[in-house]
């Protein structure tokens, strides 16, 4: 906490009065404190893009590896699956001996809770592609890669976005409670004042509101990039 | 080099803690040991049972019903979305600041958390039985109970144990910020670093980590036990059912 | 590649002409099965022909299909296409000059009809304006709107249309071989036959050489222009066109495919126009009755046939129409059923059984007597060698 925040709440404090003194939801003080707000905010949203974005990449990759080697999703599915049973608070812990307090350790730990999520969508999204689709591209000439890319892809693309979205939505909550690795975000701010309602409200307000605009976000370019499912139903 | 070494002696720090008392790092209380660790793992457990068979009681039958029925698609799938988006920690203190501390509000924001996913997978778990089995039921002439009870249940069993395995393992979680609250869980330690020092936080992370694994792993193997033996011949495992954690519209194939 | 194939015919577009295609001892064994599942396949389809693969499943009709686009790898013997070896190609570059139609159609999902047909001239690097002409052109061909069509999902069509498409997203680049694998198999009856009509109407067009995998003896009758029975085991039980098929198997097990109708199948293909019909006494009302008796000498019925002034039937007349000195309307029974010329001869013979009758008259496209068809007649017809043989395909092109 800052000293000049310190200041200001001892100084409400003596005068005794006010609903910040009673620690109630008050429009008045969010306004003029609105710029506390704003750092934790960007390093929470910045956490929450970096963590899905390398998740992604991870999980992807291997996803693509294992659709063509089956043998590989199960050892693949149960790793990450460990991985994202271990209580978030806990990994940043453990591996603050190798990363140290920080965004890093966050970061890390944030990565591993996508992989499961995401490898599990592309698998079960790539796998869902008519086989006879498969069949007539093969029989025209595609080789496997642009098989995979020019069919199979676009057509998994729904569960895959799907994916991301939970990916995103479940890693916002989690980056909440980054400041037990050292990492600020919104959730640091919550734990400053956890008894002021204002505080909580606003903090906890805008981690809701940045789930639900990624969400929506990633929604519409999933309505936008698969065009042929909208034609379907109309 | 020196980072595997400190690595090492980190975890060896924090094991030590569990398994031994030690100094507080301000001095003058005794921490660790087992003593400690087992009442706050009992606590841990404690709040975490309470707000689960909660969970269960209420979104089991209002499941098993909405699923019989047929209604309240849409209700399952908002009420899981939304449950998604508010995280944890925050919905924690927002009880903590509108609701006050203590046992009680932790054990009911747990207890919000854990709905959502059983909720929607005993709806979807009941949803997704092939509707021919269903009528058949209904053509012996079982009555609407019987049929719940008898046929819809066992079937709906694998997915309903998933979405009990992703609550337990959620609430388990999220008890290790009860002391935020208040309640001293597991995650006193993690909290305290003041008292318990850094070996003290990583040496309940240990604690926790292994409790939740032990958990996931137990009610899977419970989820295995609870599948009928003809439900796992025809194939359904239960490995396929935990990847459910949200329904899924039947796919269009269009050729 | 210069196509080496003896037949000068080019389809109409001006592009390949259709490739030979021989099957030389093409055998596919898989690891662990006794029994192969194509055994020593030998065949030449000549260029422009449509080339039936039929027998009861587990036959390696679809095997033996995939193994000229090497979807299922060869395990002995060889392919040539156009006198190369199919193992010498490259299986992607092989499958582009090989138009794919497939029983589930297999179209993509997402992406347009027109992109949808488009996708092995895309692969070639067609420019887009002549994608564009060529896919509009394909739509007409198979009877499609192209307007109303191309820019529509697979999703949005009905069952023939996709099959439609399929076809002709299979000639898209006018490939010199196709393969179809049951293509109408997903249809219902009527549509089939309204889409195989259509198909040997477009082959009649584009002429090119087929390979048509079916489970169907009918379809495969009037879809082929020589025909392939593979039974268990992937041995071909005979080679031949369908009228030889029908007149003339070879063994048991064809016999028994065919069916035991295979007699009736025959007058499938057969119209009454083909076959020599019985000559009959045509008589007119007040004609002489010596002059009646001395046409039936000649004819080969003994009852006369009761004639208008055109020469069209009236009924047969009885033993009192020829009592007095000249002919009388007097008749036995009504000139019914009367057959067409144009008629297939099976329909001619249900006619004649519906009617309980065993001769009937026929007549001309002006109504005019021609003969007398009986039951005796397409009995000889039966038992003889026809002058010649006709395929389905000939027969749906004279019905326009």
């Amino acid at each position: 906490m800052s000293l000049d925040l310190i200041a200001q709440l001892q100084t409400r404090e003596r005068t005794g009065a006010g609903c910040v003194a009673e620690n109630g939801f008050c429009p008045d003080w969010i306004a003029d404190n609105w710029d506390r707000y704003v750092d934790p905010f960007w390093e929470h949203v910045v956490l929450t893009l970096a963590s899905v974005a390398i998740g992604f990449a991870i999980a992807f990759t291997l996803a693509v590896l294992a659709h063509r080697r089956r043998w590989l999703v199960p050892p693949v599915a149960s790793f990450t699956g460990a991985l994202y049973t271990i209580p978030s608070v806990a990994f940043f812990f453990l591996l603050q001996p190798l990363t140290g307090r920080g965004f890093n350790t966050a970061l890390v730990a944030l990565v591993c809770y996508t992989l499961l999520i995401i490898f599990r969508n592309v698998i079960t999204g790539l796998a869902a592609v008519p086989e006879e689709a498969k069949d007539a591209a093969r029989g025209m000439g595609l080789t496997d890669r642009q098989l995979l890319w020019r069919v199979e892809m676009p057509l998994a693309l729904p569960e895959i976005l799907a994916g991301l979205r939970i990916a995103t939505t479940t890693t916002v909550g989690l980056a909440a409670l980054a400041f037990f690795a050292g990492a600020g975000g919104l959730g640091a701010v919550l734990e400053e004042q956890p008894f002021f309602r204002s505080n909580v409200v606003v903090a906890g307000g805008l981690c809701v509101v940045l789930a639900a605009v990624l969400d929506l976000i990633i929604l519409a370019a999933q309505r936008a990039l698969t065009p042929w499912r909208r034609a379907a139903t109309a | 080099m020196s980072l595997t070494l400190a690595f090492l002696g980190d975890f060896g720090g924090a094991i030590d803690f569990i398994f031994q008392q030690r100094d507080s790092v301000s001095g003058g209380v005794q921490i660790g040991g087992l003593g400690e660790i087992g009442d706050f793992g009992a606590e841990h457990l404690k709040v975490s049972a309470v707000a689960m068979a909660g969970a269960c009681a209420i979104s089991i039958p209002i499941g098993l019903y909405l699923g019989h029925r047929g209604k309240g698609e849409f209700t399952a799938v908002t009420v899981s979305n939304v449950g998604r988006a508010v995280p944890a920690v925050v919905l924690l203190y927002f009880f903590i600041a509108y609701l006050g501390i203590g046992f009680t509000n932790v054990a009911a924001v747990l207890f919000l958390l854990a709905v959502p996913p059983i909720l929607t997978n005993t709806y979807v778990g009941v949803r997704q039985i092939d509707p021919q089995i269903v009528d058949a039921a209904h053509g012996i002439g079982m009555s609407d109970m019987q049929v719940v009870r008898r046929v819809r249940l066992p079937l709906a069993m694998p997915t309903i144990f998933a979405g009990i395995r992703t609550s337990a393992v959620s609430v388990v979680a999220t008890a290790t910020i009860a002391p935020l609250a208040n309640v001293q869980t597991l995650g006193e330690p993690i909290v305290t670093p003041q008292t318990y020092g850094f070996e003290g936080q990583l040496g309940a992370a240990i604690v926790v980590t292994v409790l939740t694994l032990f958990i996931d792993a137990g009610i899977g193997a419970l989820q295995r036990g609870v599948t009928p033996k003809g439900v796992k011949l025809a194939g359904e495992s239960p490995e396929k059912r935990r990847w459910f954690s949200l329904p899924t519209r039947r796919r269009e194939v269009a050729t | 590649m210069p196509p080496t194939n003896t037949d000068p015919e080019e389809d109409s577009s001006g592009g390949v002409a259709a490739a030979t295609l021989e099957f030389r001892e093409a055998t596919k064994r898989y690891p662990g099965q006794d029994e192969s599942a194509v055994d020593h396949l030998s065949l030449q389809v000549p260029a422009g022909e449509i080339c039936v693969l039929v027998g009861p499943s587990g036959c390696g009709k679809t095997t033996a299909m995939r193994m000229v686009n090497r979807m299922i790898d060869i395990t002995d013997g060889d392919i040539l296409l156009d006198g190369t070896s199919v193992r010498e190609r490259r299986p992607a570059t092989l499958r582009r000059e090989i138009g794919y139609a497939i029983q589930q159609i297999g179209l993509f999902p997402h992406e347009t009809i027109a992109d949808n047909i488009a996708t092995v001239p895309k692969l070639l690097g067609w420019s887009k304006d002549r994608i564009r002409a060529r896919v509009d052109e394909l739509l007409e061909l198979v009877s499609l709107d192209p307007h109303e069509t191309r820019d529509r999902y697979p999703a949005q069509l009905s069952g023939g249309q996709r099959q439609r498409v399929g076809v002709a997203r299979a000639l898209a680049v006018d490939p010199p071989l196709m393969l179809m694998d049951e293509p109408f198999g997903a249809i219902d009856p009527i549509n089939r036959e309204r889409l195989q009509n259509e198909f040997l109407r477009l082959q009649r067009e584009i002429r090119k050489t087929i390979v048509f995998v079916t489970h169907d003896i009918d379809e495969a009758i009037k879809m082929g222009d020589m025909i392939a029975v593979l039974q268990k085991g992937g041995k071909l039980a005979q080679y031949a066109p369908p009228a030889e098929l029908l007149m003339y198997p070879k063994s048991k097990f064809v016999e028994d495919f065919v069916g035991s109708d295979r007699a009736l199948k025959r007058l499938a293909l057969q119209r009454v126009k083909d076959i020599d019909l019985w000559k009959v006494a045509e008589v007119r009302v007040g004609e002489p009755e010596r002059e009646a008796r001395a046409k039936l000498n000649d004819a080969d019925i003994s009852i006369p046939l009761l004639v208008d002034d055109r020469g069209r039937p009236l009924g047969w007349l009885s033993q009192e129409g020829l009592a007095g000195e000249r002919v009388q309307e007097k008749l036995r029974s009504k000139a019914e059923p009367v057959i067409d010329l144009d008629d297939v001869l099976r329909d001619a013979l249900a006619s004649l059984l519906v009617a309980e009758t065993q001769y009937a008259p026929v007549v001309d496209a002006s109504g005019r007597v021609a003969g007398v068809l009986s039951l005796e007649v397409i009995g000889h017809f039966l038992h003889d060698a026809p002058a010649e043989s006709r395929t389905g395909a000939e027969l749906v092109e004279e019905r326009e």
